[in-house]
């Protein structure tokens, strides 16, 4: 797989805005990002309350994804190119979450919002209203998704990479530096996790870093790709970004994302935490 | 409070803020020698790695909840970019003006 199979640049994003089919799903936590200004035509899904369930900790069932893309007048074949802020983690959870019902002809645009912005491109007020579809999702593909019993059972076994900040990693912080410091009940990490901050694959203008600098960056840190691997960070947003990295811009076949990550894993009762750097 | 991984708005933090047991690192991007919007401002540790990104406000501010040590932010702009450090011994409020240029 190549980048540009998975990825698009701002300026192509630029010369596609009226493209039929082509739809921009702009996807924040921070609602009022959209609503202060986004790329012409593009629709808003909001991570939170339009992707999860409002009562259980999961995500809304296949037939609620089919009711929220056909409200957003996205179709089975419309190629939908997904942006956001936070350096498109929230674009990056949307799109695996997309891939796990099935929709294929997903991609992200590279560098997302903070790209876009930096390189003064124009955004707009106007909220599009776009024709209701009748959409179709698929069962969730849970080779990409990783659940906690999972998770367990891979401790020294699978490649386990935390994506989270480093003070993160060794318990000093249980969430990133521009939160409030609230999370799960205790600090650190999976025993034998890897500590490859999400930012370390992108540059400082949102982009991803080449698949060569990726490749370097794996290797450094001891990652064998033969075996399988789970990433994990908070919420599972963060690394949604490094899955996109390792299956789609690396092209490793078996990798999940464990979206219960630490708030699940670090609130659990019995299992086994480690502190510190760790020990590989 | 947040349970997602977004910033809180981005607001001005008084002189004398209740930051309770927080290591807070906060200030203004200016540019010209005036306040300067919507910047991306990053938090980098001691060793250079990415610790935390907000966009500011429209007026310029911008926070972040730390460990002690030494920081850098950096702020990024379509105008373009500039860092400040700040060391930041405990809890409480360390303040950094971030001029970009």
């Amino acid at each position: 797989m190549s980048r540009e199979d998975v990825l698009v640049t701002t300026q192509w994003a630029e010369e596609n805005l009226d493209t039929d089919g082509v739809v921009f799903v702009e996807v924040d936590e921070d609602t009022t990002a959209y609503e202060g200004g986004h790329i012409r035509g593009a629709v808003r899904i909001d991570w939170k309350n339009e992707l999860q369930d409002p009562v259980r900790r999961d995500f809304v069932d296949k037939a609620g994804f089919e009711k929220l893309l056909s409200e957003k007048g996205i179709a089975d074949n419309d190629q939908v190119i997904l942006y956001g802020g936070n350096n498109n983690w929230f674009a990056a959870y949307a799109y695996w979450y997309f891939k796990l019902y099935g929709h294929d002809n997903v991609k992200l645009l590279d560098g997302g919002r903070k790209k876009w912005e930096l390189d003064g491109r124009e955004l707009v007020a106007d909220v599009p209203q776009r024709p209701a579809t009748s959409y179709t999702a698929k069962e969730q593909d849970l080779t990409i998704r990783a659940f906690r019993d999972e998770v367990v059972k891979a401790i020294d076994t699978k490649n386990l990479i935390d994506v989270r900040a480093p003070d993160e990693f060794t318990g000093k912080l249980l969430a990133p530096a521009h939160l409030p410091q609230e999370s799960a009940q205790r600090g650190g990490h999976i025993p034998s996790a890897v500590n490859v901050p999400w930012a370390k694959t992108a540059n400082e203008d949102g982009t991803f870093k080449s698949a060569e600098e990726l490749k370097e960056l794996y290797a450094n840190a001891g990652l064998d790709t033969s075996k399988s691997t789970i990433a994990y960070c908070r919420i599972g947003e963060r690394s949604s970004h490094t899955w996109f990295a390792l299956r789609e811009l690396l092209g490793l076949s078996d990798v999940k994302n464990y979206d219960g990550s630490w708030t699940e894993y670090g609130s659990l009762v019995g299992v086994p935490v480690e502190t510190g750097t760790g020990a590989k | 409070m947040s349970d997602g991984c977004g910033a809180p708005a981005q607001t001005a933090i008084g002189d004398t803020p209740d930051t309770g047991d927080q290591v807070v690192v906060a200030g203004k991007v200016t540019a010209d020698g005036g306040p300067l919007g919507g910047a991306y401002v990053r938090l980098l540790n001691a060793d250079g790695d990415f610790a935390g990104e907000v966009q500011a406000s429209p007026e310029g501010d911008f926070r972040f909840y730390a460990a002690p040590g030494e920081w850098t932010v950096r702020a990024l702009h379509r105008h373009g970019n500039g860092q400040a450090s700040v060391r930041a011994d405990g809890p409480g409020l360390h303040p950094v003006a971030v001029a970009v240029a």
